[in-house]
């Protein structure tokens, strides 16, 4: 089964394991795991289940390509890491925005 | 005195205490941007909304006064049709594209009526009710479906927010709430029904037969008197505005000194005519004017202004957002946060200041403590 695992800066907000499920596609396994982890689901994609624009997938060594439905194809030897981008570590101030 | 006041700021929330020399202690979601805070004094639980760069908006609640926090959900755009992007800079129109919460600006909570009531404001240009204390969010389709709303636009974020959520005390099926940039819009029957109140402000930045156009004002801030809710002020991009009728009509009020631009506003809990500001140079620099930090108050509701500095810095350069100055329910003692990590502390009005820090992250949202 493809492998899943998450990155260590999740831990600080909750529990994201690594696990193995059963899927023929990234979205099948994130699903799989948020069906049995569910508070994790909002903090890898959005409400529509687009990737976060700050948030980044791996296929083995290749960059998930569909960000909006996760189609990418997935094998039975597939390890899949969800990881945390670089960017978006400043997001702009709730004060006022970008400008200032 | 007050008793204690929330900071949320860009890593984490502060809760300090008066009887401990408003001092900030250890933070609750240390490392965590905290884009607003309410203390819900119907029954002593605090929310907290998270701007997380990575992983999204979320909200959480304590039940034991921030010792401890529950993750609750978050408003959720689901289901909405999509929605036009930003313009972005030139080439063909963005492609519309499903809403999804970009921040949490505002939480409010409703009357004392109404338990287990919470209002939250978000960008992009949402409005949510929760009945269930968070647990569960709806958004107000009501003020979503306004046409109007295709005229509003983003003011600093690329996406325009509800910023300002006032619930009537007298009839909390009345609320007001600000929008940057789409004015201000009013309901008298719980959310059902919506009309414009911007009626009177007026946008310099807008060709000059738009400019009176309600649907696309920049109110930073609205705020209400507790004890006259029909008197309203707003801190807008474009000058200072009262209303006397609960934002029906607004008024200019031109004698702001030593500018009329800012972000925050607070007005005195039992009169009306009493309100602060933070004063600021427009929009090509956003710092203070002269780099002076000082708090302007009008006591005979706006035709003059007394410019206040007594223990405030100079020269400074701190700019203070539009949550990030308020008043205590005695009118008396207030608190100031800045961009730039000071937090300072009035308790005769404002006629002086002392600074509780000048070490604090980059401050977002202040909120006294019940």
């Amino acid at each position: 089964m493809p492998r899943v695992s998450f990155t260590p800066h999740l831990q600080r907000f909750l529990d994201a394991p690594p696990a193995e499920v059963p899927a023929t596609t990234v979205r099948e396994a994130l699903d799989a795991i948020f069906t049995g982890n569910p508070r994790l689901r909002g903090y890898i994609v959005d409400e529509h289940g687009r990737l976060r624009p700050h948030v980044s997938v791996f296929v083995g060594d290749r960059p998930l390509v569909d960000r909006l439905t996760l189609a990418d194809a997935v094998t039975a030897e597939t390890e899949i890491f969800v990881l945390q981008a670089l960017s978006g570590g400043a997001p702009a101030a709730p004060g006022l925005g970008a400008c200032t | 005195m007050t008793p204690s006041l929330w900071v949320a700021t860009r890593k984490g929330l502060f809760h300090l205490r008066a009887d401990d020399g408003w001092r900030a202690g250890t933070p609750s979601f240390l490392g965590d941007p905290v884009s607003m805070v309410l203390d819900d004094e119907r029954d002593g639980a605090v929310y907290a909304a998270l701007h997380l760069g990575h992983f999204g908006s979320k909200l959480h609640r304590s039940d034991d006064r921030g010792g401890t926090w529950k993750e609750i959900a978050v408003p959720s755009y689901a289901g909405l049709p999509d929605i036009s992007r930003p313009a972005g800079p030139g080439g063909a129109p963005p492609p519309p594209e499903p809403p999804a919460l970009k921040m949490i600006w505002s939480v409010e909570a409703g009357g004392t009526s109404q338990p287990g009531r919470l209002w939250a404001g978000t960008l992009p240009g949402g409005l949510f009710r929760s009945d269930d204390r968070g647990e569960t969010w709806t958004i107000v389709r009501s003020l979503w479906d306004q046409p109007a709303r295709a005229k509003w636009f983003g003011g600093g974020y690329d996406w325009p927010g509800v910023h300002s959520v006032l619930v009537d005390p007298r009839d909390p099926r009345h609320v007001v709430v600000g929008v940057s940039c789409g004015g201000a819009w009013a309901t008298e029957d719980d959310g059902a029904t919506w009309q414009v109140r911007a009626t009177g402000m007026k946008a310099d930045y807008m060709p000059p037969e738009l400019q009176g156009d309600p649907d696309i004002q920049d109110p930073h801030l609205v705020v209400r008197c507790p004890a006259a809710p029909d008197a309203l002020w707003t801190q807008h991009h474009c000058g200072v505005f009262r209303s006397r009728d609960n934002g029906r009509q607004w008024e200019a009020v031109t004698a702001a000194r030593p500018s009329g631009f800012g972000f925050a506003v607070a007005v005195h809990p039992h009169d009306p005519d009493t309100a602060w500001f933070a004063p600021a140079v427009k929009d090509e620099r956003r710092v203070p004017v002269d780099d002076k930090v000082v708090v302007s108050r009008t006591r005979d509701g706006g035709t003059t202004f007394e410019v206040l500095d007594r223990g405030l810095p100079a020269p400074a350069f701190d700019l203070v957002y539009r949550h990030g100055l308020v008043v205590d329910g005695t009118g008396r003692v207030l608190a100031m946060g800045s961009t730039t990590g000071t937090l300072w502390i009035s308790t005769d009005g404002g006629d002086s200041w002392a600074t509780a820090s000048a070490n604090l992250p980059p401050i977002y949202a202040l909120r006294f403590g019940h």
